[in-house]
């Protein structure tokens, strides 16, 4: 006679299905490993809509392996069976892995651990490969994987398995507890929630979050803000190098190739640090392209940077061709102006250290408007550092050839800089390198920008 | 979830505008409406830019004259040939006649060119004690080893002024005559050596040391002219404020020029009948011809110039803006184009649906 009965429910995740439907908008594909048995896990799955009512489910359990004598025979009909069904339905070759899989008919894969340790550990017979390269073409194809039944090290093999796809994927884990220690020191970002079943996950995660739902701001918002920011801050890095270092190159070709430096020693050593460096690094704390609103709520902004898309080499060959450009509108910019008797109207003559700064000059003042042109989110900090910078050059350059320096051993700047900008034709001749070499940006930006009605 | 303002959890971030990316910020958007009046606006502009600078640079007048001797190019081939192989090459004067058919607007300068001659050789540049030539005597009796070879004379004298910039002194000189009325006689035009340096290297950089006994050369003594001075600095010239370290044509060569084909400023012609320009009637130049270049392929030119607010005659800033202010207009135009077709596409498609 039954007396009763007791049942424990176990609430999923506040907002889980709204954050697992967010990840899939943004192209991301979910794999759920849990130890749990397969009913339980199923039902958590269509629960927090990894599984959508018309996702059709592939499964290589133990339900479905043991129903026959030979398991490996069985295994290898199912794993042909839906490989075929699969490669029916995307065609290989066909690179949608990025589009939103709403457009395909959705499949899903459910495997257990023991299914897992066949397909993985098969004995030593050349089909074993086969099946390790089925199974993973298959889960290529899936939306969503669901791996129930695994112990802790499974969990980490099948993350160590994703990683050595083809085209290396970076995986992400999120767990929260001791069984996903494991996992998330394997794959490439882990996450701990720090939960109720204890420290450990969050121990040793690489960041921990109080709740499964944070993730999609993490990712969605703060991921892919960090990761433009650092991709534009390392391609600004070479530019901007490149932009400093040409014009001293080309020199070269007119100084008889003896090593003469363009540029004053002071403005050598001070350029990368006291001139260019804060404002790249307000840009790279503080920007945000696309405000976290918007990213936050359409996750399919997310794409646009996967692949690793902003350091490519198409990107890197733009920024590549646009600092050699630059440089060579600087020097010989500066070159034809000098091709005359005198640039002032007391007819007196400049002399090479008056060169070097004006290239120096036009330099300074083109990487500094490039990044403000690239900003696009001005705070105060934007506003002060960028302008601080080019008039702490203004300044530091009337200051250091305002003075006889007694520690120096030549006076070569004395009173250059003042000099230069006592002519108004290298004002004029300023004011146009810095547009001609700004003008490649400009008509980029305002060809994006052409189609969007008047604000 | 509850947040307490006071009750701060041990591990819990800061909560200030600049930790939560909450800064306020203005987020530009460029729109057509701006961008297009500005890029007809920045274009218009730089194309009067262009046209002022481009007829500005045409109505200046440059006369030049290449004086390096080559056979077969005026009598100065005479005073090449004679000086040929012997260091230094005797003295030898020639002329450059010429005609003015009417009024060479002046102001008009009078600048020098050297060509093929690298002042901005690296082991060059750094030839030079810049101490020494601010006056101060202990510099003065011991120059810097960079000016090595120039250091020391041979006799173990200290240089003065030491370096190899300073040795290789431009010393070319060049007097200017003008012939009223044909079959005149050829009176002097006053050449203005002064105020051709810039006024803080006249003023600051350069200083005569101390004056012993009231003579600048007694200052120097105890050192000697570098190699191929004809004469020690302080006889530089016969104007006590233009001799020594403070000559203005030392200090004109001393600031090294950029590229290796260049011009310094020798004289400004603003005396008397000729501050408005050189009338018409014909000229000579007498040259004295001292200054070696044949021997590395160099060129001497001697060039005439008149000098406007934008300096001196380069049409490449007037043609520049042209260039660029076209381009503006034209990329304005395309950017227009595209933009109705947008818009006609747009509004086609509001209205299909």
């Amino acid at each position: 006679n039954l007396i009763g009965a007791t049942a424990v429910e176990d609430k999923l995740q506040d907002q889980a299905a709204e954050t697992i439907e967010a990840l899939h908008a943004a192209g991301l594909k979910v794999w759920v490993l849990t130890g749990d048995k397969m009913e339980t896990a199923k039902s958590t799955c269509y629960a927090c809509r990894l599984f959508q009512t018309n996702t059709e489910l592939l499964e290589l359990t133990t339900k479905t392996i043991e129903e026959c004598e030979r398991k490996e025979d069985r295994l290898h009909e199912l794993l042909i069976e839906y490989c075929k069904k699969l490669r029916h339905e995307f065609p290989k070759g066909s690179r949608n892995l990025k589009k939103a899989w709403t457009e395909h008919q959705e499949y899903g894969l459910i495997i257990d651990g023991s299914t897992l340790s066949l397909i993985l550990n098969s004995s030593q017979d050349s089909s074993s490969n086969n099946y390790k390269s089925v199974f993973l073409q298959i889960c290529m194809k899936c939306t969503a994987v669901l791996c129930c039944r695994m112990a802790p090290l499974q969990k980490a093999q099948i993350v160590r398995m994703v990683k050595n796809l083809k085209g290396s994927p970076i995986t992400l884990s999120i767990g929260d507890g001791a069984n996903d220690v494991s996992m998330i020191l394997e794959s490439h970002v882990g996450i701990g929630i720090k939960g109720k079943e204890g420290r450990q996950a969050a121990r040793n995660s690489d960041y921990s979050v109080p709740k499964f739902k944070h993730l999609k701001k993490l990712l969605l918002a703060h991921g892919h803000l960090y990761y433009v920011r650092i991709a534009h801050l390392v391609q600004y890095f070479f530019y901007k190098n490149l932009c400093f270092i040409l014009p001293q190159f080309l020199y070269q070709f007119f100084c008889g190739f003896s090593q003469q430096p363009l540029y004053d020693a002071a403005y050598l050593t001070m350029y990368n640090i006291c001139f260019t460096s804060l404002p790249i690094l307000a840009y790279s704390l503080l920007e945000q392209h696309i405000n976290i609103d918007a990213l936050t709520s359409d996750p399919r902004l997310y794409m646009k940077i996967s692949g690793n898309a902003m350091l490519q080499l198409g990107p890197f060959l733009y920024w590549t061709f646009l600092a050699a450009f630059e440089g060579t509108v600087f020097f010989f910019g500066t070159y034809f102006i000098f091709q005359t008797s005198s640039l002032e109207e007391n007819a007196k003559v400049y002399g090479n250290w008056t060169f070097g700064t004006i290239v120096f000059t036009v330099l300074v003042f083109t990487v500094t408007l490039k990044l403000a042109l690239d900003t696009r989110f001005w705070t105060w900090i934007n506003h002060f550092v960028i302008w601080g910078s080019l008039a702490f050059y203004v300044f530091f350059s009337f200051f250091w050839g305002g003075i006889v320096w007694p520690f120096l051993k030549q006076q070569r700047m004395y009173f250059v800089f003042a000099q230069m900008l006592s002519s108004v034709s290298t004002w004029l001749a300023i004011i146009l390198l810095i547009f001609i070499s700004l003008f490649p940006e400009i008509l980029l930006i305002v060809l994006k920008n052409v189609r969007r009605r008047s604000a | 979830m509850t947040w307490s303002a006071t009750a701060r959890g041990a591990h819990q971030p800061d909560n200030t505008a600049f930790t939560q990316q909450r800064l306020p910020a203005w987020q530009p958007l460029l729109s057509a409406g701006i961008a297009l009046p500005l890029f007809f606006c920045a274009g218009l502009a730089f194309i009067g830019l262009g046209l002022g600078l481009y007829y500005s640079s045409n109505g200046i007048k440059e006369l030049e004259y290449d004086y390096t001797g080559n056979p077969g190019t005026g009598n100065c081939s005479v005073c090449a040939q004679a000086g040929q192989g012997r260091a230094p090459p005797p003295s030898c004067s020639c002329a450059w006649c010429f005609a003015l058919p009417e009024l060479f607007q002046g102001p008009v300068y009078l600048y020098y060119e050297l060509s093929n001659f690298y002042q901005n050789n690296r082991r060059y540049g750094v030839s030079r004690d810049d101490a020494q030539l601010s006056g101060l005597p202990s510099a003065l009796h011991h120059p810097v080893n960079e000016c090595a070879p120039y250091q020391l004379s041979a006799a173990g004298l200290p240089i003065a002024p030491c370096g190899a910039i300073a040795n290789s002194l431009f010393n070319d000189s060049f007097s200017l005559w003008h012939q009223r009325q044909p079959g005149g006689p050829y009176v002097e035009v006053p050449l203005d050596r002064t105020g051709i340096a810039w006024w803080t290297d006249y003023h600051v950089k350069f200083r005569n040391p101390p004056l012993v006994n009231g003579s600048l050369a007694l200052a120097f003594q105890g050192t000697a002219p570098p190699p191929n001075w004809p004469r020690p600095v302080y006889d530089l010239s016969s104007d006590p404020n233009n001799t020594g370290f403070i000559n203005q044509d030392f200090v004109v060569w001393m600031r090294t020029a950029a590229l290796p084909t260049f011009r310094k400023l020798y004289a400004r012609i603003r005396q008397g009948n000729y501050s408005a320009g050189l009338p018409r009637g014909a000229y000579c130049v007498n040259i004295i011809y001292n200054y070696p270049v044949r021997a590395f392929g160099g060129h001497k030119r001697l060039i005439f110039s008149s000098i406007s607010w934008m300096g001196g005659k380069n049409p490449f800033l007037g043609i520049a803006y042209l260039v660029v202010g076209s381009l503006c207009i034209l990329t304005g135009f395309v950017m227009l184009v595209v933009y109705i077709r947008y818009q006609d596409q747009n509004d086609e498609d509001e209205d299909e649906q």
